[in-house]
């Protein structure tokens, strides 16, 4: 019987209750007395120098409160980076000033240059239109190969070039050189991994409000991690003291990545509203969206694979190049770097691995972290790359993997990570048992009956969540600690408030985190809510992203119910005249072992708020305790995926017929979300190899702008899928032993497509073909095929 | 500006609105039913799909004035008469349908009008039927589920049981 109850129980989503009705909280649905509206005019070419910027007619208009321009930002701090690289030279990443308003210079199409600020959203926009303004157009950079050439045109004049960083990692050169040197055959792979757009469902909003009575600010703001939000904006931009600053993100209609950074237009309402004493609010369009919202991945790599003669793995180099966009968004430089290059071992004991990242300036929106950051790059190149060699070499491409599989854990790899715990073998047999493989040839015949191509492709991943500890991360250059913190308040009749760190945007904390907390002191859920998303009311967390709630914010919610415990044990022993030591807390009741003597979760919990009978020289009264927790070490979810594909030879449209993973997240709270959550892993991992780009033409103008034009995945475009996790090497460095299962599908799922598209077109005797680039698209099918 | 009158969610309402005020406006800014959502401006994501005389609308695409004399029906108003929620909307819940819930109004109101034209659709049926609504969290396996559910049919043969 599945547990109804507690860890490990399917308990279906409080949340969805108000979402279902139409009483959630979004952003957007925040209006406040005397709401002013705001409408950013944004840069309609790539690159440029403002010449000319008159908004004296636009101001007169009606409804128009005040416009603002560069001007009212000069000598106000710009956007702050979180990471600063080291490059090879041991020189620091070059890290130009990112401005709130333009400040002379656009650097992208979608470059905020002045914002209007009026009475209603129609009398801004028409303002907006009416700022006359004068761009001298400068060449674009877009391509990051022309941008790295000499002469190339400069993103930003005050740097010497577009280079932000030239970044190596692992293995000496020596070591390298010797693999290679040795090497019995060697496969190389060059491939893009495109550049992709976030899409939450909700568009940013952002609401500013100002308290002049207590000089007190709030941003009501569509954020993954409003701490974070509160300092930088507060500590970098606008110089506002965290006891005077708010930052509230409310029901948050996904995430993805793009929503952890800190954007201009908070830092702009902000600071309008001090400006004007009003509430000032900003609601992005879709189009405003796409042209401003951190893009993701955008990353060109050469990857060599040196190998033995019994097709052992000895060594592994790559070169990558990564987009950084115009500026750098708040952790845009830690993604191709340490969330990228120290996944590169993936599932195997490869002796020598370097990595070589050059991070490029181009005119285009910036580009940060997108679900997986780093890890989905490194899968891809490693799985494609993986399946190459099988493929030359002529052996099965499972067996090539489960040869060279990391078997022995603790694991420490030569990109300077130590897995803890994981089974590749294991999840790998459960993904063949999942897929029927010894049926695909009998699928493949019927499907050429039907004139079609059949494929099937797999690989492994390994992921790394829960990025830490931060005496780590500050070394590798993090400007942040990345630990979380919960304080778990437990009221006078025994219902208990939990204040996270972590926000939930989709991944339905309020109903999971209450499981752990019912399940450590044996009472009823419905007791627990859990308090997330509001700096006033929260503790210092560091938010949600990198798959990281549970296994940070959950450990610190752990921390401090086990300190809620040992009071409860004081008070309880108190009231039943024994030793703590000698208590037990059981299904809600503390009990003195061996005794029948017991006292109830509410006895206790009362005498801790009315301590009539309490002992007061011992113990203060009250019953509440907070915990930050900084994990040890990064956990490492892994698994095994396939996809199973049919490829119509006519047109080079692929249609996917199975996909199947089997993942390894270790203890799992709730199996149902956690299910839910590799769903939608897939769904954008699958976008992104077959329907996803994009695209920039040569003068940095955004094609893909609309969902006219940028192919989200829709319902008739995917599967079901069949998900497995019962594979569980528990963590073993956090209290509950979980891993983190956010990211999973989007880093495992786009290798698999892939391998099964060059499986397909092998099949039909396409063998020329050894790699399409993503999105797998009919044109780009076609055009392989015909060589 | 132009009085409109109808009713929303069994309501009757009367408002002065101005011509180019879309129906999406009018009910969130208006009528503070803020349960339609908005997430694109091509008329491509469904987030704001609504009952306008019993068919499915998508409300960023009408003007509020288009909507005079209609019976409009909104997220808000399709739970059950005691508050419970409706099969349909049971049925999200159940399957785990759904995750940020931005895009759930828009599933709710496309499922509502699918399931009353075609009662029993098949999976291929409802897939089709779900292309102008989109989601990024659910990649869509438990919508789908659970408008099969809420059809009456058995989804536990479904993979990833």
């Amino acid at each position: 019987m599945p547990k109804d109850h507690g860890i490990g129980a399917s308990q279906k989503r409080r949340e969805d209750v108000r979402f279902l009705t139409g009483t959630g909280q979004y952003t957007d649905d925040i209006s406040t007395y005397g709401q002013t509206y705001c409408v950013f005019l944004r840069s309609d070419v790539a690159h440029g120098t403002i010449t000319g910027l008159d908004a004296s007619e636009a101001e007169a208009m009606p409804g128009v409160v005040r416009i603002f321009t560069g001007k009212d930002f000069e000598g106000i701090g710009g956007l702050p980076c979180g990471w600063e690289v080291t490059d090879k030279n041991g020189k620091p990443m070059k890290e130009p000033a990112h401005p709130v308003l333009a400040q002379g210079k656009v650097r992208h199409v979608g470059d905020p240059i002045a914002a209007v600020v009026a009475e209603s959203l129609e009398e801004a926009r028409n303002a907006a239109e009416a700022i006359v303004y004068d761009i001298d157009e400068l060449p674009a950079v877009v391509d990051m190969k022309a941008a790295l050439q000499a002469g190339a045109t400069k993103v930003h004049d005050d740097l010497d070039d577009n280079l932000c960083y030239d970044w190596q990692f692992g293995s000496d050169q020596a070591a390298i050189d010797e693999a290679f040197s040795k090497a019995a055959h060697v496969t190389t792979l060059e491939l893009i991994n495109n550049r992709l757009v976030a899409n939450p469902m909700e568009p940013r909003v952002a609401l500013g409000e100002y308290n002049r009575a207590n000089d007190e600010s709030t941003l009501y703001t569509t954020s993954q991690n409003p701490h974070v939000i509160r300092l930088l904006m507060g500590a970098f931009v606008l110089g506002i003291p965290e006891h005077k600053l708010r930052v509230v993100a409310p029901d948050v209609g996904g995430g993805f990545g793009t929503k952890i950074f800190h954007y201009a237009e908070e830092a702009f309402v902000t600071f309008a509203s001090r400006q004007i004493n009003r509430p000032v609010k900003w609601t992005s369009t879709r189009s405003e969206a796409f042209m401003s919202d951190a893009h993701g991945r955008d990353h060109v790599t050469k990857i060599e694979l040196a190998l033995d003669a019994d097709n052992n793995f000895i060594g592994l180099r790559t070169d990558t190049l990564a987009n950084m966009g115009a500026y750098l968004s708040t952790f845009s430089s830690s993604v191709p770097t340490w969330l990228h290059g120290t996944l590169m071992a993936g599932n195997y004991k490869t002796p020598a691995i370097q990595v070589n990242v050059k991070a490029v300036f181009t005119n285009t929106v910036p580009v940060d972290a997108y679900r997986g950051a780093g890890r989905p790059e490194a899968t891809f190149q490693l799985e494609r790359l993986v399946d190459k060699a099988a493929r030359e070499l002529g052996v099965d491409p499972i067996a090539l993997r489960r040869q060279n599989f990391i078997d022995s854990f603790p694991y420490a790899t030569p990109v300077a990570v130590e897995y803890d715990t994981g089974d590749y073998t294991a999840t790998m047999d459960k993904l063949e048992e999942m897929i029927d493989r010894a049926g695909f040839e009998a699928r493949r015949k019927e499907s050429e009956a039907n004139g079609k191509l059949r494929g099937l492709g797999i690989n492994c991943y390994i992921e790394a969540c829960g990025i830490a500890p931060s005496n780590l991360v500050g070394q590798l250059g993090a400007r942040a600690g990345l630990y979380d913190a919960a304080t778990v308040r437990v009221n006078a009749t025994g219902s208990i408030s939990v204040m996270v760190g972590a926000h939930s945007h989709g991944q339905g904390h309020e109903t999971a985190f209450p499981q752990v907390v019912a399940e450590m002191l044996g009472i009823d859920e419905s007791m627990i809510d859990i308090v997330h998303g509001d700096t006033s009311k929260i503790p210092f967390g560091m938010g949600t992203y990198g798959s990281r709630s549970l296994a940070v914010c959950g450990s610190a919610m752990v921390r401090a119910t086990e300190k809620i415990i040992n009071k409860a044990k004081k008070i309880a022993g108190h009231l039943l005249e024994a030793s703590d030591a000698d208590i037990e807390l059981k299904d809600g009741q503390f009990t003195v072992a061996g005794t029948d003597k017991s006292v109830a979760w509410g006895d206790v919990t009362l005498a801790a708020y009315v301590p009539h009978n309490y002992p007061l020289e011992d113990i203060e009264p009250g019953l509440e305790e907070t915990a930050f927790y900084d994990p040890a070490n990064f956990t490492y979810p892994s698994g095994a995926y396939a996809c199973e594909l049919e490829l119509d030879p006519e047109t080079g449209r692929v249609t996917i017929e199975r996909f199947a993973a089997a993942d390894d997240f270790g203890n799992v709270v709730n199996p149902m979300i956690v299910e839910g959550q590799v769903h939608g892993g897939l769904a954008q991992g699958i976008g992104q190899a077959l329907l996803e780009s994009c695209v920039y033409d040569e003068n940095g103008q955004l094609l893909s702008a609309s969902y006219m034009d940028y192919a989200m995945p829709r319902a008739d475009d995917l599967p079901f899928y069949l998900v497995d996790h019962s594979c569980a090497t528990p963590c073993t460095h956090n209290p509950l032993g979980v891993k983190g299962c956010g990211e999973a599908g989007a880093i495992g799922s786009p290798p698999a497509v892939v391998n099964a598209v060059i499986d397909a077109l092998h099949s039909g005797g396409y063998t020329h073909v050894d790699h399409v680039d993503m999105p797998v698209s009919p044109h780009r099918v076609w055009k392989a095929m015909q060589g | 500006m132009t009085k409109v009158t109808m009713t929303v969610n069994g309501k009757a309402v009367s408002k002065e609105v101005s011509g180019n005020t879309l129906m999406t406006e009018f009910l969130r800014d208006e009528l503070h039913l803020t349960g339609t959502h908005v997430g694109c401006d091509t008329s491509q994501c469904g987030a704001c799909v609504i009952h306008v005389d019993g068919e499915s609308v998508k409300a960023c695409s009408i003007f509020a004035a288009e909507a005079e004399g209609a019976s409009v029906t909104t997220i808000e108003g399709m739970a059950n008469a005691d508050g419970s929620l409706s099969v349909i909307q049971q049925a999200f819940q159940d399957y785990h349908g759904l995750q940020c819930g931005f895009c759930t109004p828009g599933m709710v109101m496309s499922a509502a009008t699918l399931l009353k034209d075609n009662p029993k659709p098949t999976e291929h049926e409802v897939r089709e039927y779900l292309k102008g609504n989109i989601c990024r969290c659910t990649g869509y396996h438990n919508i789908v589920k659970a408008i099969l559910a809420a059809s009456g049919q058995d989804v536990t043969g479904i993979a990833a049981e």
